[in-house]
């Protein structure tokens, strides 16, 4: 085995400069073949949240309506097609609740997704599915713009979550006020 | 050392998780399904490895005062490297175990390895032991991953065993994950000491 | 009180005592028990039944086959433990299962995992509880409608109700004033909410019940005031002086103490001798905290009740208190 080296200053100076250059080299190589992966899979998923909740579109042109962002879609031809609404409120039990809201040209709810929730697990937190198309509460396809949503006890027609009125209020008055930025969106 | 032993030391004997108790951030926090407990434990097991051999590697030309923050800048360095391809190749996982791959660089597991085993032993035996502590940690998190998923969510890998059921939800909350590491590791520490009596 | 009565944990009491007290607590808690058959029915029998039965088997099992300890079920404390879990479950149908699931939280992780009776930290009951709580939110926040004696179907719960802490809790969160809400149809009028006609946990609806029972248990001197006293007591004064600054969104003290499981809480759970202070000072700290905390949970917290969350977290302060207040010795 050989010799191990001495705890002297220029002994440790070198061995660490050495070690850190090597691996700093190393990360930077490293770095150059990693960002255009990242910078890709950082758009795609962007893009794959906006088209899960929008109908389908070629180009995108972010928009900022009263401060809310908006993605607007349009297709090949450059017509309008419909647009993700970012929104939220802090009406929700465990706070803020954030959503991004699609919708097509006639302002009828193409989809929805969860961007921030303090839900309670099991309970509230289950609006990720419980108004999608199929769920309980499904909301794809009205209009709230002309009719707003709200749940069953407040004389409304949609199905309030199991024992979470409140998270359920929150959402639908999220996806109102989406649809209210959608309806002031001038082409 | 025998390879035989640093096999056995690893999965069982020394378990990381079950006998040492060390990593306990990680393993608590990420094995809420058995996919991410099994993600982790496998991205620990290539800074494990890779660590372990490149310390061992350099043991003789580090001075013993500055062993500390070379280990740190090496095991720092191969957990960027995950981390960066993770980001690039996986971005759904890395969702989901997020910042806790970071902290890799922080887990006892590795830099006790590096002091303990890789800067006494020669390469080839530090690469099998960090190998096989890193698969020793893998089955641990993956199994409290796979019960704390199937108690909690009634679902295994992800597949729904029970249809429609929801599961005791606060077993893939955090005080389940203590419930479920405390749980298993009796039973296999039980288990264990049961084979130590009969040999 | 006689202060030769207070023993260091693990109590070490003759095993005729330790029976004999665990027995007259499930005497004293009948009277809820009666309550609770009366207002929901056969499932609340059903309930309670199968909550007892598991409890008991469940402790059996685990001291002949795992500890391979002589078995103890008949000193009664898992008995007790079976009712008091029954008690704060919702006397629904699909409780019927979820109860066993909780039976051996309670039992298995909450008291034999310590070493059984005397040296579990947390009351076994409340930990079996909060576990439910947390992991079944929706079946154990359903709420069956009082009065209904024998539903029309046994297995399913047709009608559900809500307790007036969640009434209140949702129109807070909804901006509503709580004045509104207490003229409403679904909330119950004070004396109903005393004798126990309002939606809730099995066990803590009816006040008067709970307080039959724990006076049977004062003067057996099964368990002192202090607890029950400093709880109600800090409960009552601080949500009053919340009140008394704005009554329009905090809850007026007397309905506060009477609503929700302060009652059951504060008279059977926060009493349990293993998991609560030995000295009379440390009751009283232990009662105080509790019912601050209390208070704090149900305006400011995530959930409408927080007795259980509480009286737990004041388990875990027990050994502390034991050391700073330590009982007075005759000789020193």
């Amino acid at each position: 085995m050989a010799k191990k080296a001495q705890s002297t200053l220029p002994n440790m100076l070198v061995s660490l400069t050495a070690i850190a250059l090597v691996a700093a080299a190393a990360l930077a190589a490293l770095n150059g073949m990693t960002k255009d992966p990242i910078a890709k899979a950082q758009e795609a998923k962007v893009k794959a949240a906006i088209s899960a909740v929008m109908p389908a579109f070629d180009r995108l042109e972010d928009r900022d309506i009263n401060g809310a962002l908006c993605h607007l879609g349009y297709d090949a031809e450059g017509n309008f097609v419909g647009a993700a609404v970012e929104a939220g409120n802090d009406k929700g039990f465990g706070g803020h609740l954030q959503l991004m809201v699609g919708f097509d040209k006639e302002g009828q709810v193409s989809g929805y997704r969860i961007l921030e929730t303090h839900e309670t697990p099991g309970l509230g937190a289950k609006a990720d599915q419980w108004f999608q198309k199929g769920g309980k509460g499904d909301v794809i396809g009205t209009t709230p713009a002309s009719n707003a949503l709200s749940v069953k006890k407040d004389g409304g027609t949609v199905d309030a979550i199991s024992g979470s009125t409140i998270t359920s209020r929150a959402f639908l008055d999220v996806v109102n006020d989406a649809a209210k930025v959608f309806s002031s969106i001038t082409l | 050392m025998k390879t035989k032993d640093i096999i056995k030391n690893g999965l069982i004997k020394e378990n990381p998780t079950w006998v040492l108790v060390l990593g306990m951030c990680p393993t608590l926090a990420t094995t809420t399904s058995a996919i991410n407990g099994l993600s982790m434990g496998l991205a620990t097991t290539f800074v494990l490895m890779m660590s372990n051999m490149v310390i061992s590697l350099l043991k003789s030309v580090i001075p013993d005062k500055v062993r500390i923050p070379a280990f740190i800048v090496i095991i720092a360095t191969f957990v960027t490297m995950v981390e960066m391809v993770m980001k690039a190749y996986l971005p759904a996982l890395y969702d989901s175990l997020g910042l806790f791959i970071a902290l890799i660089v922080v887990n006892c597991i590795v830099l006790g390895r590096a002091e303990a085993f890789a800067s006494k032993n020669n390469v080839g035996q530090s690469f099998l032991d960090g190998l096989f502590m890193g698969l020793g940690f893998t089955w641990a998190l993956t199994l409290l991953g796979m019960v704390r998923e199937l108690l909690g969510t009634g679902c295994f890998f992800g597949h729904s065993l029970i249809g429609g059921a929801d599961g005791m939800l606060m077993m893939i909350l955090p005080p389940g994950g203590f419930l479920a590491l405390g749980l298993l590791m009796a039973l296999i520490n039980h288990i264990r000491r049961r084979g130590v009596k009969k040999s | 009180m006689n202060l030769l009565n207070i023993s260091g944990s693990p109590h070490v009491h003759s095993d005729e005592s330790t029976k004999k007290i665990m027995w007259r607590v499930n005497l004293a808690l009948v009277p809820a028990l009666l309550v609770a058959i009366a207002y929901f029915g056969v499932n609340a029998l059903l309930v309670s039944l199968i909550s007892v039965v598991s409890c008991v088997l469940f402790q059996w099992l685990m001291e002949k086959f795992i500890l391979k300890q002589p078995t103890t079920i008949w000193d009664g404390s898992a008995i007790v433990t079976g009712l008091l879990l029954a008690f704060n479950v919702p006397a629904t149908a699909q409780m019927l299962w979820i109860v066993v699931i909780g039976a051996l939280v309670a039992i298995g992780i909450g008291k034999m995992s310590f070493g059984g009776l005397g040296k579990n930290p947390f009351n076994p009951a409340l930990v079996g509880r909060v576990f439910l709580l947390i992991s079944f939110p929706v079946q154990m926040t359903t709420w069956p409608k009082v009065g209904a004696w024998f539903p029309t179907h046994l297995m399913t719960d047709a009608n559900s109700g809500a307790t007036p802490l969640g009434i209140i809790k949702e129109a807070v969160k909804n901006g509503q004033n709580i004045s509104d809400v207490m003229a409403s149809a679904d909330m119950p009028s004070l004396m109903q909410i005393f004798l126990g006609h309002m939606g809730g946990s099995m066990g803590e609806i009816s006040a008067l019940a709970i307080l039959i029972g724990a006076i049977y248990l004062l003067c057996r001197k099964v368990i002192s005031w202090h607890i029950p006293v400093a709880f109600i007591g800090t409960a009552f004064i601080f949500s009053g002086i919340l009140w008394l600054v704005n009554p329009e969104k905090f809850m007026d003290p007397t309905m506060t103490i009477l609503t929700g499981g302060i009652m059951l809480g504060a008279c059977f759970m926060a009493t349990d001798m293993v998991t609560s202070p030995m000295a009379k000072s440390g009751q009283l700290i232990f009662g105080f905290g509790c019912g601050l905390l209390t208070v704090v949970i149900r305006n400011w917290g995530a959930y409408p009740e927080g007795v259980s969350f509480a009286i737990l977290i004041m388990n875990s302060v027990t050994p502390l208190l034991n050391r700073w207040c330590k009982p007075k010795r005759f000789a020193c």
